[in-house]
Formats: C-alpha cells, structure tokens, sequence
C-alpha cells in the first residue's frame, strides 16, 4: 500500500490547480489521471477564456492547460504525477484501488480531491446509434487532439456554450456546419458566442429537435422539428437536413460513481447537471477528508473549475495539518472570485443549485 | 430576436453604437456585448480607462467614446469577439471598419471580399486595407476593411474565397 498525504483524482483544470494548491501548502501530492497527458478538456480548446485575469481570461484553453503544467512543475518536489492511470474504486476507509501498466495498486492518502469531472449526456430519439452521431466532446478530441476532421457537413444539437463552441471550432478546421438546433426557446450559450457563429451564415434554431437519423450503414441525413411553448413536437414541421455528421451536446453530468461508491451523500440537482454530490463551503463531502472540485462537484465553467480547485486543495491540506502561510486570505479571495463569476444572471441556476448541495 | 436567434436587432446595434459625428471624428470601439456575463478582458486591455470600470465581473461594458482613441488592443483582447472599431474619418463615401477575423485564408492587403452583415448574408464588395497578425494578437488577426457608408449598421463579417 502507497502512503500519501493528499491524492487528486483527476488532471482536468480542477485537479491540477488543487494539485497546485495542495502541494504549495507544503503537503506531498499524488496527482493521478486516466490519459498520457494532462490537462483534461482544457488540451481539446482552441478559443479564448471568459473570466476575469484571475481565471486566465482572454487567454485560449490549450495555453492554460500549458501556464498551468508550468505551476505544476515548480512544485514538482511535492508531486508525483500517475498518468495512464484508472482509478477503479474508492472506499469509504478512504483507500484508493488503481490500474496501471496492467498492474493492480492500492493507495492510502490523508485526504482525497475528487476532480473527475463529467459525462455528456445522451438524446433518445430513432437510430441514435448511426456511426456519425458522436457527442461533442469526441468530436472535439478528434479535430483539436488528432487533427481529423469528423465529417463534411454537421448538425450541430444544443446552443448551450459547448455546442456553439465546438460549432465554431469546426468551422475554423474547414467543416459546414448545416445548423444548430436546440429544444430550448433561447440560445443557452453565451450570446457573443452564437452571434459570432451567426454572422459566419449558420443558422441556429431555438425550439427544435431531432426526430430521427437516417442513413443505412452511417449517418445521411437527419430530420427535425419544432416544438411548441409546451415542448411537444409540432407535426408538419418536419425539415430534412443532409448530414454526415450529428454532434450531440445537450449537457453534461457529474461523473461522482467514485463518490457514490464512498457512500458520499448524493441529491439529484437538476440546476448542476443531475446526481451531484453534497458538500460544505471547502468542499468536503459528508465523508470526511473527500473533497471534490469541478465539474464532478456540478457541471460549470472551467473558469469556476479552477478556482475550485485551488479552494478544495487549499482546504484538504490544511485540514491534513498543511497550512498555508496565507491560508486565510486565499481562501476568502478563491470564495470571493466564485461568488463573483457566479453573481450574474447567467449564474442564476448555479446559485440556485449550489444553494442545495450546501449543508453537511 | 437577439436571444432566439443570435442576431441583434437594429435597435440593439444603435444601442452600442457612438454618434455618428464621433464616428465621423475618428477611430472608436463598438462593443456588442449586449447580455450580462462573467468577463472582463475588454476593460482590463484598455490602456485609456476608456472602458468603465466593472464594479461586478458581469457588468456589461460602457464605453466612454471619448476617451477612446480607436487603437484596437480591446478587439483581440475580447473572448467573444464582439468588439469592433469604425472610423468615419477614412473616406467621403466609406467608413474603415476593423474586425476581428479567426478564419484560414486570411485575405490579404488590396483583396476585394465579399462583405456580410450579422446574419451572414451578403450585403456588398468591400476593400482590404490592412491585415495585422502579430503575435501579441494570439491568433485573433484584425483586418481592416473599407466598406460604403450606407453599410455602417450592416456590415460585420467578410468572406474569403477559397483560390
Ligand atoms: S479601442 Fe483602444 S482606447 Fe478604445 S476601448 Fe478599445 S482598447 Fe480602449
Ligand atoms: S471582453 Fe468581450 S465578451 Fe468579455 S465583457 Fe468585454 S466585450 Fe463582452
């Protein structure tokens, strides 16, 4: 069994940053994630971040993940890094089971940082399973990781940010985008980012959904149509749209199986994504010394995923005995720049979510 | 409607835009930031204080036209690409606009493109004055377009054929 003081689950924005975090408290951090390289979905962006300076903004995604590798090594005394590494199980004496290289290990850590982020989540309607139907996230990996364009002409399901963002990004590698629809009266995503797309041509068509994918061995066409003030779809406004590609991105939810399993205290929030974990103002689950940050935590931007990072590995080693020397005035600056990313009204439904995960 | 469809209203663009006499004086900003989001990047570049301070990180941006002086920096600064520079100072009959542009080929200097307005169609030929990519613009080039005065509400976008 390994002995560590503080193990992050998770390489994405949130889990290096508690990484980060951690180990500049003086705490020995194990740093585990389940690709070669880390970063999580920060490596797959290409456009500028939304924030303030604290959070990087203006600066694009795949610089973060690099500006933040670089903090990461200027602590590397302190961390070890596991990559190519699956966290299998999570149990509640606070012992980590993991694979790697074929090899099975066991960890015990003081405390934990759960950072494992989200899953995107599924539409049901007729041969949803048509090769050329793929979630947004894999499309993204395949265009900005490997270079490969997924296809020539896509349909673009939800205009929430990652649907308007991967809409651009697809049409900066040379692919059509046909049109984005979305079930939703409004545009979800960020305004300036749908006008953006818009003026390239792009058609976005709010209360719209899928009524089926056609095609024999892969993906020809799709056809749609429109909902009514009460969701329902409107029979005779079917419209066929030749497609090779459809791009599912109509939301993300808490990846918390490992959390679950830890017997961590769950509430179904349908505001943060769907089943997400409970916790207090430093992030600590109702089990003691699990923490968590990001979107495992409730589906946010990687902008408030950073931050908390920071603010969750911060906390777990303070409360290993590894306190910061400026302890108090970072945690009420990290609290302080969440409450003002979350202030807006586009933050509405995070405070109104976040205020019932609050309280163990 | 602007939230429906991604494409502001006429009425939106007026909101945003300066006077035209300022307009007339020389470069400005245009800041089409119409909707309450965390970000800041706009005021944070202006070197000029030309953009009001954000007493919240959401607060829309206000522009004080003039003390701005049109230099740009806040166009490749803004993640949403929404701000944009006219100066109605250039020509008699045209207005130089500069937008930002993240697209592969980028026209060149003296090219003539197709102009487009905020829901992409085609409104008119317009002239390539300049291009500028330096680095410090991380990937956002701003090109300089020349474009008919009538257009000055219209206009937003160009399109580049591919040779
Ligand atoms: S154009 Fe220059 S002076 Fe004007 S708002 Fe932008 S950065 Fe400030
Ligand atoms: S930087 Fe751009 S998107 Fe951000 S607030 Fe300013 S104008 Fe709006």
């Amino acid at each position: 069994m390994k002995h560590v003081d503080i193990a992050v689950i998770g390489g994405g924005p949130a889990g290096l940053c508690a990484a980060i975090s951690g180990a500049s408290s003086g705490a020995k951090v194990l740093l585990m994630d389940r690709s070669e390289k880390l970063g999580g979905q920060l490596i797959k962006q290409t456009h500028m971040f939304f924030g303030s300076e604290k959070q990087y903004a203006s600066v694009r995604g795949f610089d973060i993940a690099d500006i933040l590798l670089d903090k990461l090594n200027e602590y590397k005394d302190n961390i070890e890094i596991m990559n190519n590494t699956n966290v299998l199980g999570l149990y509640e004496d606070g012992v980590i089971t993991i694979e790697r290289n074929e090899k099975y290990e066991k960890i015990k850590p003081k405390s934990i940082v759960v950072a494992t982020g989200a899953s995107e989540k599924v539409l049901a309607f007729p041969n949803n399973d048509l090769p050329g139907i793929y979630g947004a996230g894999a499309v993204q990996t395949l265009m900005n990781v490997y270079g490969v364009k997924p296809g020539k002409r896509v349909l673009m399901v939800g205009a929430g940010n990652i649907g308007l963002i991967v809409s651009y990004q697809l049409m900066q590698a040379g692919v059509e985008i046909a049109a984005i629809i979305d079930a939703s009266p409004t545009i979800g995503g960020y305004l300036v980012h749908a006008s953006k797309i818009r003026r390239m041509g792009v058609p976005i068509l709010t209360s719209h959904t899928v009524k089926e994918a056609i095609g024999r061995d892969c993906l020809e066409s799709a056809v749609i149509w429109k909902l009514d003030e009460n969701w329902n779809p409107i029979d005779g406004t079917e419209q066929e749209i030749e497609t090779d590609v459809m791009c599912i991105s109509v939301g993300l939810s808490p990846l918390s199986e490992l959390l679950q399993q830890a017997e961590c205290k769950m509430k179904y929030i349908p505001e943060l994504g769907g089943q997400t974990v409970l916790r207090n103002e430093n992030y600590e689950t109702s089990v003691e010394g699990i923490y968590v940050a990001g979107d495992v935590s409730g589906v946010e931007e990687a902008s408030s995923a950073m931050v908390e990072g920071y603010l969750a590995g911060l906390c777990a080693a303070q409360k290993i005995g590894f306190k910061h020397k400026n302890y108090n005035e970072l945690k009420e600056d990290y609290i302080k720049q969440l409450e003002s990313l979350r202030s807006g009204p586009i933050g509405h439904h995070i405070r109104s979510g976040i205020e019932k995960v609050m309280g163990v | 409607m602007l939230i429906k469809t991604g494409i502001p209203t006429i009425e939106d663009i007026k909101s945003v835009f300066p006077s035209e006499d300022r307009i007339n004086k020389g470069p400005v900003a245009v800041i089409e930031c119409y909707q309450e989001i965390p970000c800041n990047p706009c005021f944070t570049s202006c070197n000029r204080n030309a953009i009001k301070d954000f007493a919240d990180i959401n607060d829309k941006p206000l522009i004080e036209d003039e003390l701005c002086n049109g230099c740009a920096l806040c166009i490749s600064a803004c993640p949403g690409l929404a701000i944009m520079v006219v100066d109605g100072s250039y020509s008699e009959n045209e207005v130089l606009i500069k937008i930002p542009y993240e697209f592969l080929p980028l026209p060149k200097e003296g090219d003539t493109v197709k102009g487009l307005n905020r829901a992409g169609e085609y409104i008119t030929d317009v002239k390539v004055i300049k291009v500028q990519n330096p680095k410090s613009f991380d990937k956002t080039p701003i090109i300089h377009i020349a474009v008919d005065r009538k257009f000055l509400y219209d206009f937003r976008n160009i399109k580049v054929e591919e040779v």
